[in-house]
Protein backbone atom coordinates (compact mmCIF):
# COMPACT_ATOMS: atom_id res chain seq x y z
CA UNK A 1 0.00 0.00 0.00
CA UNK A 2 1.53 3.41 -1.14
CA UNK A 3 1.99 5.90 1.82
CA UNK A 4 0.61 9.30 1.43
CA UNK A 5 1.98 12.19 4.04
CA UNK A 6 -1.85 13.49 4.85
CA UNK A 7 0.17 16.53 5.98
CA UNK A 8 1.15 17.52 3.43
CA UNK A 9 -0.85 19.74 0.83
CA UNK A 10 -1.55 17.89 -2.40
CA UNK A 11 -2.93 18.69 -5.91
CA UNK A 12 -6.13 16.80 -5.00
CA UNK A 13 -6.43 19.85 -2.08
CA UNK A 14 -5.81 22.53 -4.51
CA UNK A 15 -8.53 21.50 -6.99
CA UNK A 16 -11.05 21.01 -4.38
CA UNK A 17 -10.15 24.40 -3.50
CA UNK A 18 -10.53 26.13 -6.94
CA UNK A 19 -13.20 24.25 -7.81
CA UNK A 20 -15.21 25.41 -4.54
CA UNK A 21 -14.35 28.66 -5.17
CA UNK A 22 -15.43 28.92 -8.18
CA UNK A 23 -19.09 26.98 -7.44
CA UNK A 24 -19.26 29.93 -4.87
CA UNK A 25 -18.01 32.78 -7.86
CA UNK A 26 -20.54 31.59 -10.16
CA UNK A 27 -23.63 31.16 -7.53
CA UNK A 28 -22.86 34.61 -6.44
CA UNK A 29 -22.59 36.48 -9.49
CA UNK A 30 -25.91 34.63 -10.82
CA UNK A 31 -27.81 36.07 -7.39
CA UNK A 32 -26.31 39.45 -8.13
CA UNK A 33 -26.72 40.02 -12.01
CA UNK A 34 -29.94 38.37 -12.10
CA UNK A 35 -31.59 39.85 -10.35
CA UNK A 36 -33.72 43.23 -11.36
CA UNK A 37 -35.26 46.73 -10.05
CA UNK A 38 -38.00 45.16 -7.80
CA UNK A 39 -41.65 46.95 -7.41
CA UNK A 40 -42.73 45.57 -4.48
CA UNK A 41 -41.29 44.92 -0.55
CA UNK A 42 -42.81 41.90 1.19
CA UNK A 43 -42.52 42.52 4.97
CA UNK A 44 -43.17 39.59 7.22
CA UNK A 45 -43.26 39.06 10.74
CA UNK A 46 -42.29 35.50 12.38
CA UNK A 47 -42.59 33.93 9.04
CA UNK A 48 -45.95 35.49 8.39
CA UNK A 49 -46.60 38.21 5.66
CA UNK A 50 -47.51 41.36 7.47
CA UNK A 51 -47.88 43.91 4.90
CA UNK A 52 -47.11 44.38 1.51
CA UNK A 53 -45.80 47.99 -0.32
CA UNK A 54 -45.24 48.95 -3.34
CA UNK A 55 -42.02 50.88 -3.85
CA UNK A 56 -43.49 53.03 -6.45
CA UNK A 57 -44.98 55.19 -4.03
CA UNK A 58 -43.17 57.39 -1.17
CA UNK A 59 -44.22 56.31 2.65
CA UNK A 60 -43.51 55.37 5.85
CA UNK A 61 -44.87 53.00 8.00
CA UNK A 62 -44.34 51.58 11.90
CA UNK A 63 -44.44 47.80 11.33
CA UNK A 64 -45.24 46.61 15.05
CA UNK A 65 -44.12 43.38 16.70
CA UNK A 66 -44.93 41.65 19.82
CA UNK A 67 -45.20 43.89 22.48
CA UNK A 68 -43.09 46.81 22.26
CA UNK A 69 -41.14 45.28 19.12
CA UNK A 70 -40.79 48.82 16.69
CA UNK A 71 -39.63 48.64 12.61
CA UNK A 72 -39.99 52.40 10.88
CA UNK A 73 -40.05 51.28 7.04
CA UNK A 74 -39.52 54.23 4.66
CA UNK A 75 -39.89 53.79 1.24
CA UNK A 76 -38.52 56.55 -1.16
CA UNK A 77 -37.60 56.72 -4.50
CA UNK A 78 -38.28 53.30 -5.41
CA UNK A 79 -36.00 52.41 -2.26
CA UNK A 80 -36.89 50.84 0.97
CA UNK A 81 -34.61 50.79 4.26
CA UNK A 82 -35.38 50.54 8.29
CA UNK A 83 -35.12 54.17 9.54
CA UNK A 84 -35.32 53.30 13.12
CA UNK A 85 -35.88 49.85 15.39
CA UNK A 86 -36.65 49.04 19.03
CA UNK A 87 -33.73 46.02 18.50
CA UNK A 88 -30.73 46.24 20.69
CA UNK A 89 -28.26 45.59 17.60
CA UNK A 90 -29.65 48.15 15.37
CA UNK A 91 -28.53 45.94 12.49
CA UNK A 92 -31.59 46.19 10.34
CA UNK A 93 -31.60 50.11 10.31
CA UNK A 94 -27.91 50.29 9.44
CA UNK A 95 -28.75 48.08 6.38
CA UNK A 96 -28.28 50.12 3.24
CA UNK A 97 -31.94 51.04 1.37
CA UNK A 98 -32.78 47.40 -0.89
CA UNK A 99 -34.31 47.51 -4.36
CA UNK A 100 -32.67 45.11 -6.26
CA UNK A 101 -35.01 41.94 -6.66
CA UNK A 102 -34.85 39.62 -3.73
CA UNK A 103 -32.97 41.94 -1.69
CA UNK A 104 -33.64 41.64 1.93
CA UNK A 105 -33.43 43.58 5.55
CA UNK A 106 -33.40 41.29 8.36
CA UNK A 107 -34.47 41.89 11.92
CA UNK A 108 -33.69 39.05 14.01
CA UNK A 109 -35.02 40.22 17.58
CA UNK A 110 -38.51 41.53 16.18
CA UNK A 111 -37.95 38.74 13.41
CA UNK A 112 -38.92 41.04 10.65
CA UNK A 113 -37.80 40.64 7.02
CA UNK A 114 -38.35 42.91 4.66
CA UNK A 115 -38.05 42.04 1.18
CA UNK A 116 -37.81 43.24 -2.59
CA UNK A 117 -39.71 41.49 -5.05
CA UNK A 118 -41.72 41.51 -8.76
CA UNK A 119 -45.20 41.53 -8.47
CA UNK A 120 -47.11 41.70 -12.13
CA UNK A 121 -47.35 44.45 -14.13
CA UNK A 122 -50.59 45.98 -13.98
CA UNK A 123 -52.15 44.90 -10.65
CA UNK A 124 -48.97 45.97 -8.39
CA UNK A 125 -50.21 46.28 -5.01
CA UNK A 126 -50.12 49.83 -2.81
CA UNK A 127 -51.15 48.09 -0.21
CA UNK A 128 -52.14 44.85 0.44
CA UNK A 129 -52.60 43.22 4.28
CA UNK B 1 2.05 3.84 25.82
CA UNK B 2 -0.81 5.25 25.95
CA UNK B 3 -2.89 4.91 29.58
CA UNK B 4 -6.33 5.59 30.02
CA UNK B 5 -5.52 7.98 32.85
CA UNK B 6 -3.23 9.95 30.64
CA UNK B 7 -5.48 10.07 27.52
CA UNK B 8 -8.24 11.83 29.68
CA UNK B 9 -5.73 14.77 30.87
CA UNK B 10 -4.08 15.09 27.39
CA UNK B 11 -8.16 15.53 26.27
CA UNK B 12 -8.80 17.87 29.09
CA UNK B 13 -6.03 19.77 28.11
CA UNK B 14 -7.39 19.77 24.34
CA UNK B 15 -10.85 20.80 25.70
CA UNK B 16 -9.16 23.73 27.22
CA UNK B 17 -7.26 24.94 24.17
CA UNK B 18 -10.75 24.64 22.20
CA UNK B 19 -11.90 27.19 25.17
CA UNK B 20 -9.45 29.58 24.34
CA UNK B 21 -9.80 29.37 21.02
CA UNK B 22 -13.33 30.14 21.80
CA UNK B 23 -13.08 32.71 23.76
CA UNK B 24 -10.68 34.45 20.97
CA UNK B 25 -14.00 34.09 18.79
CA UNK B 26 -16.21 36.01 21.27
CA UNK B 27 -13.72 39.29 21.61
CA UNK B 28 -13.76 39.14 17.81
CA UNK B 29 -16.26 41.28 16.07
CA UNK B 30 -19.27 39.36 14.14
CA UNK B 31 -18.23 37.19 11.29
CA UNK B 32 -21.63 38.28 10.19
CA UNK B 33 -23.27 41.15 11.40
CA UNK B 34 -26.94 40.52 10.45
CA UNK B 35 -26.88 37.33 12.35
CA UNK B 36 -24.79 37.67 15.45
CA UNK B 37 -23.77 34.15 17.30
CA UNK B 38 -22.45 33.09 14.10
CA UNK B 39 -18.45 31.97 14.60
CA UNK B 40 -15.61 31.13 11.97
CA UNK B 41 -14.37 28.09 14.24
CA UNK B 42 -10.97 28.61 15.40
CA UNK B 43 -10.69 25.89 17.61
CA UNK B 44 -11.36 23.65 14.51
CA UNK B 45 -7.79 23.76 14.26
CA UNK B 46 -7.60 21.18 18.16
CA UNK B 47 -10.07 19.21 16.07
CA UNK B 48 -8.58 18.60 12.85
CA UNK B 49 -5.12 17.47 15.21
CA UNK B 50 -7.58 15.07 17.22
CA UNK B 51 -9.26 13.53 14.60
CA UNK B 52 -6.02 12.67 12.59
CA UNK B 53 -4.33 12.18 15.90
CA UNK B 54 -6.81 10.17 17.87
CA UNK B 55 -9.45 9.10 15.47
CA UNK B 56 -13.20 10.65 15.50
CA UNK B 57 -14.63 9.49 18.81
CA UNK B 58 -11.56 12.32 20.57
CA UNK B 59 -12.35 14.76 18.50
CA UNK B 60 -16.18 14.01 18.84
CA UNK B 61 -16.31 14.68 22.09
CA UNK B 62 -13.83 17.74 22.47
CA UNK B 63 -16.11 19.11 20.43
CA UNK B 64 -19.21 18.41 21.70
CA UNK B 65 -17.12 19.39 25.64
CA UNK B 66 -16.41 22.87 23.70
CA UNK B 67 -19.80 23.49 22.49
CA UNK B 68 -21.42 23.04 25.98
CA UNK B 69 -18.79 24.77 28.14
CA UNK B 70 -18.45 27.93 25.87
CA UNK B 71 -22.08 28.29 25.97
CA UNK B 72 -22.31 27.51 30.05
CA UNK B 73 -19.35 30.75 30.22
CA UNK B 74 -20.32 33.18 27.17
CA UNK B 75 -23.02 31.78 25.18
CA UNK B 76 -26.38 31.83 24.87
CA UNK B 77 -29.13 29.00 23.59
CA UNK B 78 -28.97 30.79 20.13
CA UNK B 79 -25.15 30.72 19.64
CA UNK B 80 -25.32 27.21 21.14
CA UNK B 81 -27.69 25.76 18.25
CA UNK B 82 -25.35 27.87 15.71
CA UNK B 83 -22.66 25.80 17.41
CA UNK B 84 -24.20 22.33 17.30
CA UNK B 85 -25.45 22.24 13.83
CA UNK B 86 -21.95 23.42 12.71
CA UNK B 87 -19.97 21.40 14.45
CA UNK B 88 -21.77 18.15 13.73
CA UNK B 89 -22.06 19.19 9.86
CA UNK B 90 -18.14 19.91 9.63
CA UNK B 91 -16.95 16.74 12.47
CA UNK B 92 -19.47 14.35 9.70
CA UNK B 93 -18.02 15.84 6.75
CA UNK B 94 -14.51 15.69 7.95
CA UNK B 95 -14.77 12.20 8.72
CA UNK B 96 -16.08 11.40 5.36
CA UNK B 97 -13.39 13.28 3.40
CA UNK B 98 -10.94 11.74 5.73
CA UNK B 99 -12.06 8.09 5.31
CA UNK B 100 -12.41 8.65 0.96
CA UNK B 101 -8.34 9.90 1.55
CA UNK B 102 -8.20 12.04 -1.63
CA UNK B 103 -7.58 14.84 -0.07
CA UNK B 104 -4.90 16.15 2.63
CA UNK B 105 -5.39 17.75 6.07
CA UNK B 106 -5.62 21.19 4.53
CA UNK B 107 -8.32 20.23 2.26
CA UNK B 108 -10.35 17.83 4.68
CA UNK B 109 -9.97 21.58 6.93
CA UNK B 110 -11.45 23.35 4.59
CA UNK B 111 -14.21 21.23 4.03
CA UNK B 112 -15.06 21.15 7.67
CA UNK B 113 -14.91 25.41 7.47
CA UNK B 114 -16.97 25.52 4.75
CA UNK B 115 -19.98 22.95 5.99
CA UNK B 116 -19.39 24.50 9.79
CA UNK B 117 -20.59 27.91 8.36
CA UNK B 118 -23.15 26.21 6.46
CA UNK B 119 -24.62 24.24 9.31
CA UNK B 120 -24.97 27.93 11.41
CA UNK B 121 -26.75 29.22 8.66
CA UNK B 122 -28.79 26.91 7.97
CA UNK B 123 -30.05 26.14 11.96
CA UNK B 124 -30.31 30.25 11.36
CA UNK B 125 -32.65 30.21 8.67
CA UNK B 126 -34.36 27.30 10.47
CA UNK B 127 -34.92 28.41 13.60
CA UNK B 128 -35.55 32.03 12.16
CA UNK B 129 -38.43 30.92 9.66
CA UNK B 130 -36.73 33.04 7.45
CA UNK B 131 -34.81 31.58 4.05
CA UNK B 132 -33.73 35.31 3.14
CA UNK B 133 -30.49 34.26 5.22
CA UNK B 134 -29.72 31.70 2.22
CA UNK B 135 -27.80 34.66 0.73
CA UNK B 136 -25.20 34.91 3.49
CA UNK B 137 -24.36 31.47 2.37
CA UNK B 138 -22.42 32.80 -0.48
CA UNK B 139 -20.33 35.21 1.87
CA UNK B 140 -19.62 32.36 4.29
CA UNK B 141 -19.08 29.98 1.98
CA UNK B 142 -15.80 32.15 0.86
CA UNK B 143 -15.00 32.83 4.58
CA UNK B 144 -15.57 29.38 5.41
CA UNK B 145 -12.67 28.61 2.69
CA UNK B 146 -10.09 30.87 4.19
CA UNK B 147 -10.78 30.10 7.48
CA UNK B 148 -10.38 26.31 6.69
CA UNK B 149 -7.33 26.71 4.49
CA UNK B 150 -5.50 28.97 7.41
CA UNK B 151 -6.99 26.41 10.38
CA UNK B 152 -5.65 23.09 7.95
CA UNK B 153 -2.30 24.71 7.47
CA UNK B 154 -1.62 25.60 11.00
CA UNK B 155 -3.17 21.42 12.15
CA UNK B 156 -1.16 19.83 9.61
CA UNK B 157 2.38 21.35 10.62
CA UNK B 158 1.03 20.94 14.75
CA UNK B 159 0.31 16.81 13.19
CA UNK B 160 3.71 17.15 11.93
CA UNK B 161 5.54 18.65 14.11
CA UNK B 162 4.08 17.38 17.97
CA UNK B 163 5.67 14.29 18.90
CA UNK B 164 3.68 11.27 17.89
CA UNK B 165 3.39 10.09 21.66
CA UNK B 166 0.82 12.60 22.16
ZN1 LIG C 1 -33.34 45.19 14.00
Amino acid sequence: MEHIDKTRLRRNDVIFIAALLAVVAIAGACLYFLRGEGNTVTVTVDGEVYATYSLAVDRVEDIHTGKDGLNRLVIKDGKAWVETASCPDGICAAHKPIHREGESIVCLPNKVVITVSTADSGNQPDIVV
Amino acid sequence: MQNKGKDTAFLGLCVALALGLAYIEVLMPPLLAAVPGIKMGLPNIILIFLLYRRGVASAATVSLLRIVLVTLLFGNTMAFLYSLAGGVLSMAVMVLLKKLNFLSVTGVSVAGGVTHNAGQILMAMWLMNTAELGYYLIVLAVTGTIAGLLIGLCGALLIRRIPNRW
